[in-house]
């Protein structure tokens, strides 16, 4: 299989193992979709580096996009491409990041390490001490 | 550079490993609950990485990785399949932390009465 069709069955079966066997239902939550949105754009600025310096390179024969070229970066945008990586790279990313965070909420629900919870943010600390009550 | 690609997992490391300080996100914090969580994700996409490096989809540069291969799979890409997801979950946990947002793997019993210890 290539590239492109490989990267498509990928997000299909996450998504899928996410609705219906895992049932973590993370593509329903904003909780996940706000923190990929964060997540997607230092994929862009890291995979930028990666493929426009050439550090991985693509075939031609597996993407939508043409192949790497010997002698400088591929296409910025264009030519399927985003940042200089194959816009299959998204659809990849997306499953790595998808299967991940089920994890992680799946061993939660089970309670493995549920406690401690995140936050809240030290930025809060002084207000939550206010909130308290004086200091005395 | 024969350092570049490890550059890059530096990055994403230092640019996500603040939350855990500043936001309180305690993914590493629960290191144990990141082991497990770890393990399918790094199984699924290193054979996924190695399909590709034999089919011939991607290959990397000898001249920007270290050249420490697994097999064929280079060492950056085994490390990129832990940094990464580990990013992912500091930048959930993060959002949770600011906006309480639920993910569905809070207790199940709200604890409206558990005192601050």
């Amino acid at each position: 299989m290539t590239y492109t069709q490989l990267a498509v069955v990928g997000v299909a079966v996450m998504v899928l193992i996410d609705l219906y066997v895992a049932r973590t239902r993370l593509v329903t939550r904003k909780g996940f979709w706000v923190p990929y949105a964060i997540i997607v754009f230092f994929q862009l600025l890291t995979n930028g580096v990666l493929t426009g310096l050439s550090i991985v390179t693509y075939s031609g024969d597996a993407i939508v996009g043409s192949s790497t070229p010997m002698d400088g970066p591929p296409a910025f945008i264009g030519d399927g491409r985003l940042m200089f990586a194959p816009v299959e790279d998204l659809l990849f990313g997306f499953s790595l990041i998808l299967l991940s965070i089920m994890m992680w909420v799946v061993l939660g629900r089970r309670g493995i390490q549920r406690d401690p919870m995140a936050g809240p943010p030290r930025w809060r600390d002084r207000k939550a001490r206010s909130q308290a009550g004086p200091a005395t | 550079m024969k350092l570049a690609y490890l550059g890059v997992l530096v990055f994403v490391l230092l640019a996500s490993g603040w939350l855990e300080i500043v936001l309180r996100t305690r993914v590493y914090a629960r290191w144990r609950r990141l082991g497990l969580t770890l393990l399918l994700p790094v199984a699924v996409f290193v054979v996924w990485d190695l399909y590709a490096i034999a089919a011939g989809h991607w290959d990397f540069d000898p001249d920007q990785t270290t050249g420490v291969l697994l097999g064929t799979l280079p060492l950056e890409e085994l490390l990129f399949f832990i940094v990464v997801p580990i990013a992912a979950i500091l930048s959930v946990e993060a959002v949770r932390s600011v906006k309480g947002w639920s993910l569905g793997d809070e207790a199940p019993i709200p604890h409206h009465d558990r005192s601050p210890s």
